[in-house]
């Protein structure tokens, strides 16, 4: 990666900028705890690993088109019908997506049902397309909205592997908590199964991260 | 920067002219692995019906393995009389459709299935309503048409660890040898009791605590579909 330094007065590939792209969501500029976005997909496909992480990758994948597709026509588009050019745009990646999983991966894409489709309001698309396609050159764009899909799907893992171990004593579908266990009394908490709890796992997590980054907390 | 009406409407229609062309492509290129993706897993829910799992096996050897279990298919009216013998034409019905149209016309299937044990098994699809949405699934009987074989159900929607378990082993697996008609051979369908059913009764399986209506649902869906069988189960008995 950093070969590319040297190369003339073009910016580098991956320059300090562009990694910060990357780096940022994970934890300053993470789209779920900080920004608030993508709540409603985090609680409902986050039951187990597989689909979450399914869904982590549909959104990565298509957030990252669809800035780098919009940031390319950014000075083409008519800044009146700007919002549903990123529509359009984003519907076909997302129509484009769900038929691919269909094909592909079709257990997958059953479980996921309608939440593929959802992934065209998902607010974190939209978000990026207005806050930066719009206005940067597509490679940083494309690396924003990779940057944001993996901190989008790193806190939808996290919620899932909570769910998942607490809710079926499962990860990533394979038994983890033994039969002794229950045969010795303890229960799975089917509550952790409800979306509630992923709402409360969220706000645990955003209060590990906000303890922990004097950044994030309000004076 | 601003720009002209023309300049937006031609953008527009540039626009969606191309990514109508794109995802038409993409969707008649994809179509036929799709299909196929459907079919197999209605193979793989009839046979689940007579407890043969097919959860792990590779898609392409599940149609092999559907073509050596089930040994014929047909279509029956309501009063019992086969009326379509092609498999391929049977297989291919949705009931959902069939229940749009009058009674008279509607074509339900019938497969028979040749088990390892050298049994013979009559397979009924199901179809009805849950509390979020559609319900299905699979009921089999021995050759008395009495005595259930298997049973596989599915939803679209159910609550995930309430109604939804309906797919789930502990719920099916006590159909297994419960009858549907009484001594006096009056049809008494299969009773999804709240509170769990007694061991000895034959006709009642256990509910599902905090999923009610899918459990009514799957009740109901059972009587229904079987009532439309009724002519040819009488039928089929006689002989």
């Amino acid at each position: 990666m950093s070969d590319n330094n040297k190369t003339k007065e073009r910016e580098p590939m991956f320059s300090a900028k562009v990694l910060r792209l990357l780096k940022n969501p994970f934890n300053l500029e993470n789209p779920i705890t900080v920004q608030v976005l993508g709540i409603c997909s985090a609680l409902a496909v986050t039951v187990q690993m597989k689909p979450a992480i399914v869904m982590a990758l549909s959104v990565t994948i298509v957030t990252a088109f669809s800035n780098l597709i919009i940031s390319s026509l950014r000075d083409t588009i008519p800044s009146r019908i700007r919002i549903i050019v990123q529509l359009v745009v984003v519907a076909a990646l997302v129509i484009i997506v769900d038929q691919l999983l269909k094909a592909y991966v079709y257990d997958v894409s059953k479980k996921l049902s309608v939440f593929v489709g959802l992934i065209i309001t998902n607010c974190i698309l939209m978000g990026r397309l207005e806050a930066y396609a719009m206005a940067n050159k597509p490679w940083p764009s494309f690396v924003d909205g990779i940057g944001n899909g993996l901190g989008y799907g790193m806190i939808l893992v996290i919620v899932a592997f909570f769910r998942e171990l607490l809710g079926s004593g499962k990860i990533y579908g394979m038994r983890v908590i033994p039969q002794s266990f229950y045969d010795s009394g303890y229960m799975d908490n089917g509550m952790m199964i409800l979306p509630p709890m992923a709402l409360i796992t969220i706000g645990v997590i955003i209060w590990v991260q906000r303890s922990k980054t004097p950044e994030l907390q309000e004076k | 920067m601003e720009h002209s009406n023309k300049y937006i409407f031609i953008y527009s229609i540039v626009m969606v002219v191309v990514i109508a062309v794109s995802l038409t492509v993409v969707a008649v290129q994809l179509k036929p692995a799709q299909e196929d993706n459907i079919r197999i897993e209605k193979m793989q829910n009839i046979l689940s019906s007579v407890n043969v799992s097919t959860a792990d096996i590779p898609k392409k050897k599940v149609i092999d393995i559907y073509h050596r279990y089930i040994t014929s298919v047909v279509g029956i009216n309501h009063s019992g009389d086969v009326v379509e013998n092609d498999a391929e034409k049977v297989f291919a019905i949705e009931l959902a459709n069939e229940f749009k149209k009058p009674a008279d016309q509607q074509i339900l299937p019938v497969y028979t299935a040749s088990l390892d044990n050298g049994d013979t098994a009559y397979i009924m699809p199901l179809r009805g309503k849950g509390l979020w949405g559609p319900v299905w699934g699979y009921i089999s009987f021995k050759t008395d048409f009495n005595t259930i074989v298997g049973t596989m159900f599915d939803h679209k929607g159910e609550t995930p660890g309430l109604g939804a378990e309906i797919n789930q082993s502990w719920f099916m697996d006590p159909f297994k040898g419960k009858t549907i008609f009484d001594q006096e051979g009056k049809f008494t369908s299969i009773q999804i009791i709240k509170g769990g059913a007694p061991d000895d009764n034959p006709h009642g399986v256990d509910a599902i605590s905090g999923g009610t209506i899918t459990s009514k649902g799957v009740e109901k869906m059972i009587f229904d579909n079987l009532t439309n069988y009724q002519a040819y189960i009488n039928k089929q008995k006689k002989q």
